[in-house]
């Protein structure tokens, strides 16, 4: 009888070994973490049975931080130390905040004002992106608390219209958190997915995400497994916070009003009155849902007693322009795709805010249709994030999904006479690479200052600057001689990389786009390090852990790709691949991280050839109608 | 490997092509090589495979719009539509730009975007006949010269519907 084998822990014996992976939301108000069980995408509980975690990060005074209900519960007696809604500030300065006055924050500026915010704590300066590390860490614990082993890796989920700065900030608050970004997908994308998988939808499909702090529109075309974007749009600073921002600043002139009536005395509020009339003014939005009135009762801290009513259709006119907001990007998303409402199939809501009654209307009304809602809008991201996670692992899924994405802006560079030159237009589809040549403005010139920008606005100072940096060492000519080649990349996270190469002397600038906003290389070593603190053994352990990880998938990567195609290389060109396998196993049993990492590189270098080969092969097999699920059988 | 765009999608290289085609031998391609196929791989496989999905996006998109696909064609012939030797215009076309020019200011300072809406209408009809030129210029005369002059005006129109949707755009 066959006896059973049992690998090495963290090691892979099969190809097709269950691996597991991880979506997760990161929202505004709420974030989720969900994974595929048997073919089945499903969102994972903490101990207490809830699926939702709030958003909010708190820093006790006995040093430790706790997120999530119990954070949240106290956000109002402790509103400096809590931070809600940190997504807002992902990969902003502080002049990128508006309504600074009415966020009850210690917020530091940086000197330099391009560089990221930060907020002061009893724990100290932080970033937003350690304080979403801090969400993601919890989510992280949870998964594995569920799943039982080590993760292969996380689908982040973003808004469609994050900028590179944005993006950036996410990806860093991942890594912080130790999570093994597979892809940074856009949360209307994994909507998509979501639902087109699970009504098998086939055609043209807008979803309309309007979330706690951002709106995205995107217009996808499904058919098949493939989610082709045609067009998205969005403003990454309006959602729920701002209808609950609305009842609030109702509120404030409710009160007002009434003390000048009784003739008294108006006291400015402190931060635990701004925090706890914020609350109060989200629990009036939600209730109003379902009702027609909601009262707004409760005792500030000099003692006076608040209690106004707000009608649902005074909710209605004060928030009436914050719909109409979303609806010009959605016009623009319609004009870019080259499409009309009659060529929409469905309209999908996602976001806890659309259930708000005027979105639905307003949706309804712009569509002509009624909006598709039977999926969960509070979860359907989640759920799509954990189907593209399961499968960029490999893990195999029913359908061959294939996610064609786009970049939401446009891109270029800083020209004379402070002018955009676009380079990369929005609604690319990725990853896309563009150059464009460029040229010296005086005679002798041998620097040149290059500026990253993003946006749709004709003048540099209506964009974002992602960067700025200088390609040294032109040789001197006439001006207007030199031809400095600029190449864009943007790969499939929507991250942007640049070059610079001056084409006669081969002078070259290479610069990932690490936005000012964002943490350079050596502050993410800090924090990783600081975070790992004293625990010394633990800090070992988990890059060891990590190292295996990494090792297993790209075994499992190399043999899939053996088992289908060596046919395109030689006897010997294989059995050296094999070899580096069979060295990388070993390894991969001892202790030493840095041994495992350096054999993986050497496998790594063995493939070269054999990727090149698998490469010229792939096309012509796409073509031939075979796919890779054929061939590897 | 594939030596040109239209080969890259099995298309013979010619102006009119069946985009139905084009489109799903580029989706047929993109689920083989786009990077989530290659999440896991090691970093030779990824940026080789990298670089192949930027291209085969490229190349669909220069092969979906009729303006870059004829401009593609002539490059594949070793001309150039646009260069600083080849930028004569016939005077009438000239002077259908300066009208749609001009009317497109006028839609601007007016903020009429249907006049605009009704511009870019107007303008299709003419590419569209520039197009069936193309397909008799390109595919069955193959008298590239002339393909030249025609390719130039479509992509002078492509640029004046592009401006006048930017111009849309503002003033919404």
């Amino acid at each position: 009888m066959a006896l059973l084998q049992i690998s090495e822990p963290g090691m892979s014996a099969a190809p097709h070994q269950h691996k597991l992976a991880i979506g997760i939301d990161l929202g505004t108000t709420n974030s989720l973490v969900a994974t595929v069980f048997s073919g089945m995408s499903k969102v994972l509980q903490d101990e207490h049975g809830h699926a939702l975690l709030p958003s909010v990060v708190r820093y006790l005074p006995s040093g430790e931080v706790v997120v999530g209900h119990e954070a949240q519960a106290q956000q109002s007696a402790d509103p400096v130390n809590t931070v809600v809604s940190v997504k807002r500030f992902m990969g902003r300065s502080l002049k990128d905040i508006a309504d600074r006055a009415h966020i009850p924050y210690h917020f530091v500026d940086s000197a330099d004002t391009t560089k990221h915010l930060q907020i002061q704590t009893r724990a100290g300066l932080r970033t937003p992106i350690e304080i979403s590390a801090e969400i993601l860490k919890t989510l992280k614990a949870r998964a594995e608390k569920s799943l039982g082993g080590e993760l292969t890796g996380a689908v982040i989920t973003v808004p469609a219209y994050f900028d590179d700065a944005q993006r950036q900030a996410t990806k860093d608050a991942a890594r912080l958190a130790g999570l093994n970004v597979l892809r940074l997908l856009n949360e209307p994308t994994a909507a998509a997915v979501a639902y087109g998988l699970d009504n098998a939808a086939e055609g043209t499909f807008v979803i309309y995400d309007l979330g706690g702090g951002t709106f995205d529109v995107s217009i996808l075309k499904l058919t098949k497994g493939v989610f082709e974007v045609l067009a998205t749009n969005g403003d990454s600073a309006l959602g729920g916070d701002d209808f609950d921002h609305r009842i609030y600043c109702w509120v404030l002139d409710e009160i007002r009003t009434k003390v000048r009536e009784s003739h008294g005395h108006f006291n400015p509020l402190n931060e635990q009155d701004t925090r706890l009339l914020l609350t109060k003014s989200r629990q009036a939005k939600e209730w109003l849902t379902d009702n027609h009135e909601a009262q707004i009762t409760c005792r500030l801290s000099d003692g006076s007693f608040v209690d106004v009513t707000l009608t649902a259709t005074q909710f209605l006119e004060l928030t009436q322009h914050l719909v109409t907001k979303t609806l010009s990007p959605t016009l623009k998303a319609m004009r870019d795709a080259n499409l009309g409402i009659e060529d929409i199939k469905g309209v999908v809501l996602v976001g806890g805010a659309t259930r708000m009654p005027q979105v639905r209307h307003a949706v309804e009304d712009y569509f002509q249709q009624t909006p598709l809602t039977n999926l969960d809008p509070d979860k359907v991201v989640a759920l799509g994030a954990a189907i593209q996670a399961n499968a960029l692992v490999g893990n195999r899924s029913e359908e061959d999904l294939l996610l064609l994405d786009v970049t939401p802006l446009s891109l270029g560079l800083e020209t004379m006479g402070g002018l955009v030159e676009k380079i990369i237009p929005r609604n690319s589809t990725l990853p896309v690479a563009r150059a464009q040549d460029f040229t010296t403005y005086k005679d002798g010139q041998t620097a040149m200052s290059i500026q990253v920008l993003q946006g749709e606005r004709e003048l540099v100072a209506d964009c974002r600057s992602l960067a700025r940096f200088e390609l040294r060492g032109i040789p001197p000519m006439a001006a207007g001689a030199a031809r400095i080649r600029v190449t864009f990349q943007v790969d499939a996270d929507g991250l942007l990389s640049v070059s610079a190469r001056e084409q006669t002397s081969g002078i070259e600038a290479n610069v990932v786009v690490k936005p000012s906003y964002g943490l350079t290389e050596d502050e993410i070593t800090q924090m990783l390090k600081s975070s790992f603190g004293s625990a010394e053994t633990d800090k070992k352990s988990r890059m060891l852990a990590e190292a295996r990880v990494s090792a297993g998938a790209i075994i499992q990567s190399v043999k899939l790709a053996l088992a289908a195609d060596s046919n395109l290389i030689s006897d010997v060109e294989k059995l050296a691949i094999e070899a580096e396998i069979l060295k990388l196993e070993a390894i991969a049993k001892t202790e030493d991280a840095a041994a495992i990492n350096k054999a993986v590189d050497s496998l790594n270098h063995a493939t070269e050839a054999f990727a090149a080969a698998r490469m010229n092969a792939s096309v012509s097999r796409a073509l031939a109608g075979k796919n890779l699920d054929e061939v590897n059988l | 490997m594939t030596q040109n765009y239209f080969e890259l999608f099995a298309l013979e290289a010619k102006f009119n092509i069946e985009l139905q085609t084009l489109e799903t031998n580029f989706r047929k391609i993109q689920a083989e090589v786009h990077p989530d196929r290659f999440v896991t791989a090691p970093a030779p496989e990824k940026i080789k495979f990298m670089h192949l999905a930027t291209l085969a996006n490229e190349a669909y998109q220069t092969l979906k719009h009729p303006a870059t696909r004829a401009k593609y064609l002539l490059e594949l012939q070793g001309i150039s539509a646009i260069s600083e030797t080849n930028t004569a215009m016939p005077t009438d076309f000239l002077m259908q730009q300066m009208e749609w020019r001009e009317v497109l200011e006028n839609g601007i300072a007016e903020k009429e975007v249907d006049t605009l809406e009704n511009l870019i209408q107007e303008i299709k009809v003419e590419v569209k006949s520039l197009q069936l030129q193309l397909i008799e210029l390109f595919d069955v005369k193959k008298d590239f010269t002339s393909a030249t002059d025609v390719t130039r005006k479509l992509i002078f129109m492509a640029k004046v519907s592009e401006d006048i949707k930017h111009a849309i755009e503002r003033l919404d």
